[in-house]
């Protein structure tokens, strides 16, 4: 039961909603500027696109998964398969085989990153990390330039399941991720209370938020949103989290309610659940959805390992691709598939694989992305890349121009500083046709 | 039902703690202290005392100083006074000091005479303000004034015991006149054993609860969001180890050696082996496995503030940090063992033992033990052989030979006497106070990342070492400090200290920041006083645990690092808003807070005085009294219903949650 269910008689949602605005401009009144700049660049805002990255924590072995290397002494156990697009494929990815002249691989990734914090952080920004700077992740670079504030999404722009992804940076928190558990629960969303006592309860925190502003900064100066980011975030996650409680599009989350069928063919692991609900979210309007698949930092036994591991994100991964098809949505919406780095492709005495940033790939698709291809070559044992090499700024802003994100769009960090989106990247061209 | 006499209006507003936010008290303080009147504060507008009251001097006096404000800010008198310890807060002490005797060694602060200096403050904490001060002169800043007193005092509960002050500690402060009220608050939080009719509880064992849940999350991190099978980490055990420890303020180098080279079983009764319990092996258990990777690792950057784990497979991208250095370090493990008790699904118990280590060169048929070597990878597969040699580069007998050489207890005494270990501790807990270290993170301290105040890093760092590594005595020296007692309020000078922005920290004014989950948890409790009713320090941690479990995300790494959506985002707002622990604390059943303030005969203006300073530590402002009877005639006079929407907004606010 949610909210909805309750308003008394006489008083509509929407109505109820002017209220709840009223209460945030009350707060700070640096938010009501903000939302007419907003209204400025609507036009600007590609409606009806999203991206969903398949996120694979622990950095995974893509020697053994879209870049085989059979026959070389760093080979290892798996067989290649052919696929419907260019390149082939691990005979373990029967599924995805199937569907890859819809997909692309880039097999030329090559960065410097091999330390699961800093890989995490600088596949996600495009960045190095910093300490001086927090830059945004792809999932808040995405919804920051996706999302109408003023159109009907009423659930976050930037879902993350099962993992945490990493944060908006200097976008701050109200485009940070919405984590959620691959169930699609989210806790403690029915406040239980009308809607008119909810409002009082609101007013009065507004009173106390303006005291408190006031107290800090000396003012209530709303030209200077910046003076007191926790304040005024926390003003912008309230009116969030009011709107979530008491919005129907909730239903996204719940993927039991899907047809059994196409629950069948996503698969039953916390994974499959994972990229349904990035269906359904990517349905009701989400520009960026985040499926967090770990278990991949295979320092030991890497194949055994494998063997289990890629059936679950094969059936999952192709359902999912296919899904998007079937229902007309693959030109809108980018999928793409990553980890922090890959895997060394010599196999070290644990039979493991350990940390290897230098060459590893990544499969990207739908969107403006071109079908089919494979991008990029390594040598014959996979040590080196041998094309022109791609980093995560030249990733990142690929996947912007397959949103119809312009490349020139610039930040500015919290400091002042400008910082063009996806640091510069350019634009892997092989990707596009 | 509805009158006047039931708003929540107060008849006459006579306290001696008037609204902080509109009082100017702080202001006058800094700009009166450092003058020569040597006087204490007033808030002009009421005209009551507050804060720095200096017994003796004539209302009168005080009035016309505060009229006449001096225009000699906090800096510039404090040069032109050419005192070494010239800074708002060390000044007023020593002016207090002069006036009122302090009184002597009822304290173990007062107890170390050597340890003070003529302002009767600590000497490192007059250092600490010389130091800070002259960052404020070179970046051309004034620093913010000193924070009213009830803010000041419900910060110094919530850093030092992880809660906020109940009304009852907040009132006994508040009336507390005399000079060094402030040093006597931090001295009882930090010391006193006596029982605390609140909670049954001493503040000793609540300081050791706080800063246990502090060192369990640096220690073996937070709990894991669901149940681990045969989880190498007794959680339990390794708290009661900590609670231990925190209780009888055990040295940290002591403390540190101990966590590096324990052996036994970590689990109580399980010592089939005949390996005696011992908590302090959990922090290892859990790290031994790939050649105890992660006990190097995580060794390096808990005790001596060194991040080497990028090291394991290359040479650090932008330190000084090579490869072989990482298993040099990682040498000193090979001896120990985890070994598991029970039988192959159901395991009772780990042990770590430290055992004979032939060397790897052995393994392979050849080598021999008095050169026990280990082999690792460069990236092109070439294998390099490595001994035991510490971060400085000190090495020990290569022998793996136990009876010859422990090398996990030589690597206890070397990090027991290595300066990194002082700095990256008095580090750790600067950022614990300030919300930032001198080094961002506090636990990279590497040649790559130079501190914002090099100097009293080191100077605090030695003084730590030579007065027993005494854990208490170093928070005396940072919470007397007059940077801990500055406002968040900024002024134009000082707006651009602000570490968020990027900007290196010059401490200038206090930088707000969230309470941590379990702080948010304790003061719950303590703003509901539902803390009267606790369980024994086990259970209490097991609830907390199973509540905190809910914001724990894991990373799908063998790293085991996690992230809290404790962080500000919508599920933490949704807990604040419909979570149970809020709904219990709106409680209005029978016996419960609300239920307790509503009863009572007081009129209705201080019962909602009680619910704010029960969680905000200061009585509501004339717009909130506004919006509470808004709300109260909304509701028909429905006192308790009010109250609760009141409560509810109150601990929904960043008021509540944010340290500031």
């Amino acid at each position: 039961m949610n909210l909805f269910s309750q308003v008394p008689a006489g008083m509509s949602r929407r109505h109820f909603m002017k209220h709840m605005a009223g209460y945030s401009a009350m707060t700070l009144p640096a938010i009501t500027l903000t939302n007419a700049l907003a209204a400025s660049v609507n036009e600007l805002k590609k409606q009806g696109k999203s991206a969903i990255l398949l996120w694979m924590g622990g950095g995974p072995s893509t020697i053994d998964i879209w870049d085989l290397k059979p026959g070389a002494p760093t080979g290892g156990n798996f067989k290649p398969i052919n696929t419907t697009g260019e390149g082939q494929i691990s005979e373990h990815m029967p599924e995805m085989a199937k569907l890859m002249k819809h997909m692309a691989i880039v097999r030329s990734m090559s960065t410097r990153e091999a330390d699961h914090n800093r890989g995490r952080y600088y596949m996600h920004t495009g960045y190095v990390p910093n300490p001086n700077v927090e830059h945004p992740s792809y999932g808040s670079v995405v919804a920051h330039e996706l999302y109408d504030p003023k159109g009907p999404l009423e659930i976050p722009p930037f879902v993350s399941v099962g993992g945490g992804s990493v944060g908006p940076g200097f976008l701050g928190m109200s485009y940070a991720p919405f984590v959620v558990g691959s169930n699609g629960d989210v806790r403690n969303l029915n406040m239980g209370i009308n809607q008119d006592r909810l409002e009082s309860r609101m007013e009065m925190l507004a009173e106390i938020e303006r005291g408190f502003v006031s107290s800090i900064t000396g003012d209530n100066d709303p030209t200077n949103p910046k003076k007191i980011t926790a304040a005024t975030d926390h003003a912008k996650i309230l009116q969030k989290t009011v709107n979530l409680m008491t919005s129907k599009q909730m239903d996204a989350f719940k993927v039991n309610k899907e047809d059994k069928k196409v629950q069948e063919r996503y698969g039953t692991s916390g994974f499959a659940k994972g990229c349904l609900m990035a269906r359904r979210l990517v349905e009701a309007g989400v520009p960026f959805v985040e499926v967090d698949l770990g278990g991949w930092d295979n320092h030991a036994n890497v194949f055994p390992t494998l063997e289990k591991k890629l059936p679950e994100l094969d059936m999952a991964m192709s359902a999912l691709v296919d899904d998007l098809i079937q229902r007309g949505m693959w030109k809108d919406t980018v999928v793409f598939w990553m980890g922090e780095f890959g895997r060394t492709p010599r196999i070290n005495g644990g039979a493991g694989r350990d940390h290897w940033a230098r060459s590893w790939s990544v499969a990207v698709g739908g969107g403006a992305f071109k079908e089919g291809v494979v991008v990029g070559k390594t040598n014959s044992d996979g040590t080196e890349v041998e094309t022109e090499p791609y980093s995560s700024q030249d990733l990142m802003a690929s996947v912007m121009k397959a949103l119809g994100i312009s490349l020139d769009t610039t930040f500015t960090a919290r400091n002042g500083r400008p910082m063009k989106i996806a640091n510069s990247g350019k634009v892997i061209k092989e990707l596009f046709a | 039902m509805l009158s006047s006499v039931r708003s929540f209006r107060p008849l006459a507003r006579t306290s001696h703690i008037s609204n902080p936010r509109a009082s100017r008290v702080g202001q006058l303080g800094t700009a009166l202290i450092g003058t020569a009147l040597k006087i204490g504060a007033v808030s002009l507008g009421c005209l009551t005392l507050l804060g720095f009251d200096l017994p003796g001097v004539p209302l009168g006096a005080r009035v016309a100083a505060a009229a006449k404000p001096v225009k000699a800010t906090p800096v510039a008198a404090a040069s032109a006074a050419k005192s070494d310890a010239a800074s708002p807060a060390s000044k007023a002490e020593s002016a207090k000091s002069e006036s009122t005797k302090p009184t002597t060694a009822k304290t173990e602060g007062a107890k170390t005479e050597g340890a003070k200096g003529e302002s009767g403050l600590p000497q490192q904490t007059v250092y600490i303000n010389q130091a800070i001060h002259k960052g404020w002169v070179d970046h051309e800043m004034q620093p913010s004034p000193l924070a009213p007193e009830n803010e000041w005092c419900r910060r110094v509960y919530l850093d030092i015991l992880g809660r906020i002050p109940t009304v009852r500690e907040l009132d006994a402060y508040l009336s507390d006149k005399s000079a060094h009220r402030k040093r006597d608050l931090v001295d009882k939080l930090l010391s006193s054993t006596t029982v605390n009719p609140d909670n049954g509880g001493s503040y000793v064992q609540e300081y050791a609860r706080n800063w246990t849940n502090i060192w369990m999350t640096i220690l073996i991190g937070r709990p894991p969001a669901a149940k681990v099978n045969n989880d190498p980490t007794n959680r339990e055990a390794m708290a009661q180890y900590l609670r231990r420890s925190f209780q009888i303020n055990k040295p940290y180098d002591q403390f540190v050696v101990e966590l590096v080279t324990a052996t036994g079983s970590n689990t109580p009764e399980e010592d089939s082996r005949g390996n005696k319990y011992n908590p302090a092996v959990n922090y290892l258990t859990g790290k031994m496995d790939d050649n105890g990777v992660q006990a190097t690792a995580k060794t390096a950057q808990i005790f001596l503030g060194l991040q080497v784990q990028c090291t394991q497979c290359h040479n650090h991208p932008f330190n000084d940090w090579k490869q072989n250095q990482f298993w040099e370090l990682n040498a000193f493990f090979r001896q120990t063992k985890a070994k598991r008790n029970g039988t192959r699904k159901m395991v009772e118990s780990f042990e770590l033992v430290d055992e004979n280590y032939k060397g790897e060169s052995y393994k392979h048929g050849g080598g021999n033990m008095d050169q026990a070597d280990l082999f690792y990878e460069l990236r092109n597969g070439v294998l390099k052989v490595a001994y035991p040699v510490f971060v400085d580069g000190t090495e020990i007998d290569k022998s793996g030979d136990i009876h010859k050489i422990n090398r996990r207890k030589q690597l206890g005494d070397l990090i027991r006497n290595s300066d990194y270990m002082n700095k990256a501790i008095v580090n750790r807990m600067w950022g614990h106070f300030f919300g930032y270290g001198f080094t961002k993170p506090v636990d990279d301290l590497g040649p790559h990342n130079q501190p914002t105040h090099p100097e009293l890093l080191e100077r605090l760092a030695n003084d730590f070492r030579d007065q027993s590594h005494d854990l208490k005595q170093l928070i005396r020296w940072i919470v007397l400090s007059d940077a801990y007692s500055l406002s968040a309020k900024f002024n134009n000078s000082n707006r651009m200290d602000d570490p968020t922005l990027g900007e290196r920290p010059a401490f200038s004014h206090f930088y707000l920041r969230q309470m941590r989950s379990e702080e948010l948890y304790e003061s719950l409790l303590a703003a509901t006083e539902a803390d009267k009713t606790r369980g024994s320090e086990d259970d209490q941690q097991k609830m907390r645990d199973d509540w905190l479990k809910q914001f724990t995300i894991a990373f799908g790494t063998d790293e085991n690092d996690d992230v809290t959506t404790f962080n500000g985002t919508i599920p933490q707002a949704l807990m604040m808003m419909n979570g149970d622990l809020i709904k219990k604390a709106i409680s209005i059943e029978p016996g419960s807070f609300l239920h307790t303030v509503a009863a009572s005969s007081s009129a209705p203006a201080d019962k909602i005085n009680a619910i704010y300073m029960a969680a905000l530590a200061r009585r509501p402002n004339g717009n909130e009294i506004s919006r509470a009877n808004a709300i109260l005639m909304h509701k028909k006079g429905d006192v308790v219903g009010a109250l609760q929407d009141v409560f509810w907004a109150v601990l929904n606010s960043n008021e509540f949650i944010i340290q500031h």
